[in-house]
């Protein structure tokens, strides 16, 4: 039995960053097989590759500043939901292409502002991490963003079906935000900026693009829950499922 | 320490498995080699996060040392400074060309807005400056998927990173 309570706030850190890039890279990659066109197939799992390799970097740095009593792979398969820190946003389901890349593009918008702050991140590895993400996520920024642009001011169809995206997943964002008792003690020992020192600046660029796909910026309702701090949808529950079945049937085992 | 000139010929003919004729060192990855008593440590670093050709090569590492006679190797990742399409060498560059992917422009100075294209990189086959974008995502992390115009081949570049 793994004693989770030992990790300290910064470790809490770190799971919020991890497990975003983790989730929606796992979610990503249902679509290897399904993409619409050969080209935008490869491109999502090239997308996905890159956030499970981000994410692997930051659970390495996890094992290690614990001593290694927790391997990298104990923060993946030997989680519960309710030990997760993703964001609510990166749990919501692929839907159909139109929802899967607005998922990508609230992410990427918010993950690049995120990354250039941890770039200055007096933790050296974190900074280090942040640094090489960077190069990978400026990539993925402009693929979701280009495809928002494409699709919203595109066809009759493309256009509601964008419009119906958003409506339904812009509120997720808020939870990026949400500010935690980690994200407070990683701001207040210099560690890092806390997220909602983007907040604006995400909202003036999300909201510019969205704008210019011609698509209706919605309300913002902040929604209870946080899954920063634990609290998931039910959807988290069927991912994690799935992601941690072949550990759960077969401990240890490797091929 | 003087780093025995052996060991470095023999991790400089480690090749990359992706991209078979081009080296660990003309990529630019092989950072550093600390060689002590007992013990060999080689460090790398990673082209792209997820690339899962990193294990390979630092199995392919490891086994031509063996095969040398180099017992006790470990071979570690660097990220930092972060690797970038700028390290790989100019015989690197004319390798990659010859196998038929374009390599990789000096690193942007002034970053591309949506919809705007890098200068399009002339085709690896028949020289040609008229090619075409087809996706920014290719067959491996490390590049970008374009078409020839004039000989109509698709063709790989190096991706600028």
């Amino acid at each position: 039995m793994k004693n989770w309570d030992s990790l300290n706030l910064f470790h809490h850190y770190v799971l919020q960053i991890a497990d975003n890039t983790l989730i929606l890279g796992q979610q990503l990659c249902e679509w290897c097989g399904h993409g619409p066109i050969l080209e935008q197939d490869i491109a999502l799992s090239n997308i996905a590759l890159d956030l499970l390799g981000q994410s692997r970097l930051y659970y390495q740095y996890l094992s290690e500043s614990t001593g290694g009593k927790f391997k990298e792979d104990d923060f993946l398969m030997y989680r519960d939901a309710r030990k997760y820190r993703n964001s609510l946003l990166v749990e919501m389901p692929n839907g159909n292409w139109g929802t899967t890349i607005t998922r990508q593009f609230l992410f990427d918008q918010f993950h690049i502002l995120l990354l250039q702050k941890l770039s200055e991140s007096s933790d050296q590895r974190l900074a280090e991490i942040a640094v090489k993400s960077i190069k990978e996520v400026k990539y993925h920024q402009r693929f979701s963003a280009e495809w928002v642009i494409r699709l919203g001011d595109g066809t009759q169809e493309s256009h509601s079906i964008m419009q119906e995206s958003v409506d339904e997943l812009y509120k997720y964002s808020c939870d990026f935000f949400v500010s935690t008792e980690a994200d407070q003690y990683t701001a207040s020992n210099g560690i890092c900026a806390s997220p909602i020192e983007v907040e604006q600046l995400y909202y003036t660029n999300v909201n510019s693009i969205l704008q210019e796909a011609t698509l209706k910026i919605p309300e913002i309702k902040k929604p209870i829950y946080s899954g920063k701090k634990g609290y998931h949808t039910e959807k988290l529950g069927y991912i994690l499922a799935e992601l941690q079945y072949m550990e759960n049937m077969y401990p240890n085992c490797e091929w | 320490m003087n780093i025995d000139a052996d060991i470095r010929k023999v991790l400089e003919a480690v090749t990359d498995p992706e991209i078979p004729v081009i080296s660990i060192e003309e990529l630019g990855i092989l950072r550093e080699i600390v060689q002590e008593k007992n013990s060999i440590t080689v460090f790398i670093s990673p082209t792209y996060s997820g690339c899962p050709a990193m294990d390979i090569i630092a199995f392919d590492i490891k086994k031509a040392m063996a095969e040398k006679g180099y017992q006790n190797v470990e071979v570690k990742y660097q990220l930092s400074p972060a690797w970038t399409t700028d390290d790989i060498s100019e015989i690197g560059r004319e390798k990659l060309k010859n196998y038929g992917i374009a390599p990789p422009e000096k690193l942007m100075q002034n970053e591309k807005g949506l919809f705007q294209n890098e200068k399009n990189p002339s085709c690896p086959r028949c020289n040609s400056e008229n090619t075409k974008l087809i996706s920014l995502f290719g067959s491996t992390p490390c590049k970008s998927l374009h078409q020839c115009l004039d000989c109509q081949e698709p063709f790989d570049k190096f991706k600028c990173h």
